[in-house]
């Protein structure tokens, strides 16, 4: 008897990095249609990964963008 | 000089390489968010980031011909700026420093954790997930060893696919997997550990 919940636990990150192949995607999504419990769980993770993405996003100085632009070759060189 | 008058096609070939090269530069700055942020995250501090993103732009102007059209460019800034991040001997240790982890814990830990926090019963995981500030999320990155965050930070933050992380930091695919597997759990770890028990 394979436990659906544990190997759904093993899947997500693969199935979030779209690393599973289709028949496993299948099988993943027909366990997370049936158990809120992992759902919830994989939900959580895509959100954190979006949360780790958004609270370390610091724009670029504007200082530094126009140094960047200043190495440029002269048009007229 | 006493070199004869350039030929037409000679002109032709300037102008074109001119115009090849401005628009190499074009497409470069326009990356240079998506650098900046890598840079980031992989160094200390903002002027160091900043340095770094600097350094990197200009060695890709000065070899700008060693990119191949067609290529992944941003692949290719990153390579450059990750090489000279090593040469700055910010790695003093090339071994990963190997955190003691329980194996055997599956990977749903830090959201029962959480939820554990959360005062009613079966909460919404977004009740869950505001347990976790934005610093907390900073600091918990911030601690996870280099090696697996260089890898976080190119694949969950950068966007970058598994070989292109793999050509940028020089290690096989497998390599990029099994950090990438392990940092996001130390990651995980360290949020945890943040958390009152």
């Amino acid at each position: 008897m394979i436990d659906w919940c544990d190997k759904c636990e093993e899947m997500m990150q693969p199935y979030l990095d779209g690393a599973l192949s289709d028949a496993e995607v299948e099988q993943a999504k027909h366990h997370l249609e049936q158990c809120s419990w992992c759902a919830k769980r994989y939900h959580f993770e895509e959100r954190l990964r979006h949360y780790v993405r958004v609270a370390i996003s610091e724009p670029m100085s504007a200082e530094l963008k126009a140094k960047l632009s200043a190495l440029r070759t002269p048009l007229d060189a | 000089m006493s070199e004869s008058a350039p030929t037409a096609a000679d002109t032709r070939r300037l102008a074109e390489e001119a115009r090849a090269r401005v628009r190499f530069e074009e497409e470069a700055l326009d990356l240079s968010d998506q650098v900046y942020r890598v840079a980031r995250r992989l160094v200390g501090s903002r002027e160091e980031a900043e340095d770094l993103v600097q350094q990197t732009y200009e060695r890709a102007f000065r070899s700008w011909k060693q990119f191949t059209p067609g290529t992944n460019l941003r692949a290719w800034l990153l390579r450059i700026l990750t090489n000279l991040n090593i040469d700055r001997g910010r790695r003093q240790q090339r071994t990963p420093q190997t955190t003691t982890l329980d194996n055997e814990a599956g990977d749903y830990f830090l959201y029962n954790k959480l939820e554990a926090q959360v005062p009613e019963e079966n909460p919404d995981e977004e009740r869950v997930i505001e347990k976790l500030s934005q610093d907390s999320i900073v600091d918990a990155l911030a601690e996870v060893p280099h090696d697996f965050r260089d890898v976080i930070v190119l694949v969950d933050i950068g966007e970058f696919s598994y070989a292109d992380a793999s050509q940028i930091l020089d290690i096989p695919m497998g390599t990029v997997m099994s950090r990438l597997h392990r940092g996001r759990r130390i990651l995980k770890k360290n949020l945890a550990d943040g958390v009152a028990a």
